[in-house]
């Protein structure tokens, strides 16, 4: 019958769509829910794993969890300890012997040897593989010479570099070896608990790209799998050498786009561990409510700043008392009640409270509010007619924070403050790199190391890689200079809380706030607990059903 | 029929190179060097910058640079993100993915809509009638995130009903799948029982009534056949928009599909990634709108495609 033919097709149209709709479905990807394992909140790896080349927290999370390096930091008080490294020591701050205890094996079963460090160290500093995290290892002497030069496409050309390997870096024995800084450098071992400094084992050498797919470290945790887009998965190593193993089997990293998606999984006992908590959460302290007593809060090793355009864009805030007394007309401990529900400490100096030897104050009164002072101040400064601008990226939430601290400069210093948001971070630091971005803008600092020194050093020595300011002062150059030379930590590391304090006369950034991070955890886990680099301590989280 | 069929896809060669090229111009256009938020609140390497420039052909004039990667896409390399991630492994992993949501999106606003226009439309101005013509407008009026959020909070936190998140299974898209397909299930609705009001009144549907047919059959095989056709063309234009605009709905449960790698691709700057997930968006919309147009015919047999 013609008629119910042509009505079938429409019904069969119907019914394909249903079933194409209906496989493929199935057994693939439900999360590792009960059992001894637990869920993290994760995100894409911007990059495949190979630890030269991942400065984001989406693989850095991973990576931390599945290599241990020479020091780990305390999770405690950030402090470094001993982890593979046996000894690490030095007469001169210029040359560092470090032998490393026996016994340590990667994943596949080969031993931790002092060439798996010095073999990777290489290939992360040669210029023939480019990598994102090359720049650790510039105090190393000869790191100039495997950069090598690239033609005017910007292709690198072979051969090009002057040595195929560091001078400063030898091997003594497979349990020792030693690096030679190309200037002194008491810091640097704090430096060798970060991702960058990961020993790696032969096979990565034969195929770096296999390797990012699926990485063999040498941590507490081995690398399972990685499906794009839907988790990576990680399973404890049943010969990790170090001296405390995880209590739990493993780890899923299931990843989420979107925090507000994350969250309301954590809320249905479908996500065990987020690791930061979305705005929309700590607005009004929204999390107690939904969660209970589980969260934790920790401060972390970011800084959040506004930086002066230097002098030769914009002259407009030359004089160092209108910079001190714009400082001082920002009532920090309002904004963060108001804005931040509490997830931030107020900053009263450059260098994160999370750092061993962190000075209390560096800043002195110009990180108080006073209203009047300020307002002095910034008379006798020579006043400015105009309206500051305090720029920031829109794609992120800095809006409501920026418009809170000029309403407490206008209301201070009675000029105008005016937000200016740029469309994106890319447009935003391009700008700044450029050196086009004029007025006040936003900064922040996320430490790669809890020393001292990362957070002077890379942000403020004249012509330093992230001295947006231009900042430059002789005085301070030659101060964290000493401190770096003095072989004694003690003494250096109050080096540095002076040169700290040459900042205050200055005034080339403003301190605004500490981050503080507040993760949430569901009924399947216990005892979670943060570190300083905002990442889950997984040896210490436990299950409440394994 | 087999001309016409041969025409259509002749029109679309021009169709794909013109759009690729804009979505490509238009992405690359946006101010701002990709590598500049690379390494957050600081430059990255110059060696990095130099080989990743280098890897995408950025220093070369655009239109050189197109022709340099549809090259390449045109012998099956599409390239990799910026993240060292195979582009046509993403496509593979998220196109299944869209694809399920949008077509289970299609299924609920089929199967609830007609029905729903059908009743609505043979008891006009009754009960049903005017129940499906509020419920429509607000379908219509809220937006879909908003229906979106307070289903994912109601029937998975709340109730915990559904799965919160998308996690790979296909029990955990249907949540998604009704909230996407509820608003274009409004205009189904609608377009249905406007059609069908209209054609209960025509001059062959009289006759098929005097000749004595049996009511059930005059409205379900001679009258809804033909009030079928708008309805056809809606779906079939709405397939594009749902597969695309998919983005807010993909966000919320955090589904790994398209949308939110166009998004994302955008964000990062990424001209290849974007233009591949396009393009391929764009056959797909193509193709779908030519199935449409050959079932015209099919479902009234006046239509004929030379």
């Amino acid at each position: 019958m013609p008629v119910s033919r042509r009505t079938s097709v429409v019904l069969g149209a119907v019914a394909l769509a249903l079933t194409l709709g209906a496989c493929g479905g199935g057994d693939d990807g439900a999360a590792a829910d009960g059992g001894n394992t637990v869920t993290v909140r994760g995100c894409n790896p911007q990059s495949p794993f190979v630890p030269a080349n991942t400065n984001e927290v989406c693989g850095g999370d991973v990576l931390d969890q599945i290599f241990s390096f020479l020091v780990r930091y305390n999770p405690e008080d950030g402090q470094p300890e001993n982890e593979i490294a046996a000894d690490i020591s030095t007469e001169d701050s210029v040359t560092w012997t470090i032998t490393l205890k026996d016994g340590w094996t990667f994943h596949d079963g080969t031993p931790v040897t002092s060439s798996s460090f010095v073999d990777a160290w290489n290939w992360a500093a040669s210029g023939a593989n480019a990598t994102l995290n090359s720049y650790f290892f510039e105090p190393i002497a000869g790191y100039a010479e495997v950069q090598g030069e690239v033609d005017d496409e910007g292709n690198y050309i072979d051969g090009s570099a002057a040595a195929e390997t560091m001078s400063g870096l030898a091997v003594v024995d497979d349990l020792t070896f030693t690096v030679t800084l190309s200037q002194p450098e008491s810091q640097f071992p704090m430096r060798l608990g970060y991702t960058a400094f990961a020993p790696l084992p032969q096979s990565f050498f034969e195929d770096p790209e296999a390797f990012g797919q699926h990485p063999i470290g040498t941590g507490p945790f081995q690398f399972d799998s990685w499906e794009p887009n839907i988790d990576i998965r990680i399973s404890a190593y049943e010969d990790y050498a170090g001296d405390v193993k995880p209590s739990i089997d493993g780890a899923t990293y299931r990843i989420y786009e979107n925090d507000d998606a994350a969250y309301n999984d954590l809320q249905a006992d479908q996500l065990d561990i987020m690791p930061l908590l979305p705005t929309s959460a700590l607005a009004g302290d929204t999390y107690k409510i939904d969660l209970g007593e589980r969260f934790v809060s920790r401060p972390t090793g970011v800084l959040e700043t506004m930086t002066f355009a230097p002098s030769a864009v914009d002259s407009t805030y030359d004089e160092a008392g209108i910079r001190q007394a714009i400082s001082m007309a920002i009532d920090r401990p309002l904004i963060v009640d108001k804005i931040f529900s509490g997830a931030r400490i107020p900053a009263n100096g450059w260098v994160s409270p999370v750092v061993p030897g962190f000075q209390d104050g560096a800043c002195g009164t110009y990180c108080t509010y006073d209203a009047a002072a300020a307002k002095t101040l910034f008379d006798d400064s020579g006043g400015y007619d105009g309206t500051i601008t305090i720029s920031y990226n829109s794609d992120s939430d800095h809006k409501a924070w920026v418009d809170a601290v000029c309403t407490s400069i206008t209301n201070a210093l009675d000029v105008p403050c005016l937000g200016r948001g740029v469309v994106d971070l890319a447009t935003f630091r391009d700008q700044i790199t450029a050196r086009e971005m004029g007025g006040v803008f936003r900064t922040g600092w996320q430490m790669d190391y809890p020393s001292l020194e990362n957070f002077l050093v890379p942000v403020f020595a004249t012509g330093a890689s992230a001295n947006d300011g231009d900042y430059s002062n002789p005085d301070f150059d030659a101060a964290v200079k000493a401190a770096a030379a003095n072989p004694d930590a003690e003494a250096a590391a109050a080096g540095y809380r002076e040169a700290e304090q040459m900042l205050a006369a200055d005034m080339p950034a403003i301190p605004l706030w500490n981050r503080v991070n507040i993760a949430g955890y569901s009924t399947h886990v216990e005892n979670v607990q943060i570190t300083i680099f905002q990442t889950v301590d997984l040896l210490t989280v436990r299950t409440t059903t394994g | 029929m087999g001309r016409y069929v041969v025409q259509r896809l002749g029109q679309m060669v021009p169709v794909v190179i013109g759009t690729t090229f804009l979505i490509y111009a238009l992405v690359w256009a946006l101010p701002g060097d990709p590598f500049a938020a690379k390494c957050g609140d600081r430059p990255c390497p110059q060696s990095y910058v130099e080989r990743m420039s280098a890897a995408y052909n950025l220093d070369d004039p655009l239109p050189v640079q197109y022709v340099k990667y549809m090259g390449k896409l045109l012998t099956g390399d599409f390239g990799q993100t910026f993240s060292g991630v195979s582009v046509a492994g993403e496509l593979l992993q998220r196109y299944p993915t869209t694809l399920k949501l949008t077509l289970l999106a299609i299924a609920v606003e089929l199967v609830i809509g007609v029905a729903a226009g059908v009743l609505a439309g043979i008891r006009r101005g009754g009960f049903l009638d005017n129940l499906v013509l509020v419920s429509t407008l607000v379908l219509v009026s809220v937006p879909v995130f908003v229906i979106g959020l307070l289903a994912q909070v109601t029937f998975g936190v709340r109730l915990g009903w559904f799965p919160v998140t998308f996690d790979g299974t296909f029990f955990s898209l249907i949540l998604p799948a009704v909230v996407l397909g509820s608003l274009s299930l409004a205009f189904v609705a609608r377009l249905t029982r406007a059609n069908l009001v209209e054609n209960l009144r025509s001059d062959y549907v009289r006759t098929a009534i005097a000749k004595g047919l049996p009511r059930q059959r005059v409205v379900g095989v001679h009258t809804l056949r033909n009030s079928l056709i708008p309805v056809v063309t809606f779906v079939g234009a709405d397939f594009g928009g749902l597969l695309g605009g998919a983005v807010v709905i993909e966000g919320i449960f955090n589904i790994p599909g398209v949308g939110d790698m166009i998004f994302r691709g955008i964000n990062a700057h990424e001209g290849g990634t974007v233009t591949a997930a396009v393009t391929v968006l764009v056959l797909v919309f193509l193709i779908v709108n030519l199935l449409v147009d050959l079932l015209y015919a099919v479902l009234d047999p006046r239509i004929r495609h030379a």
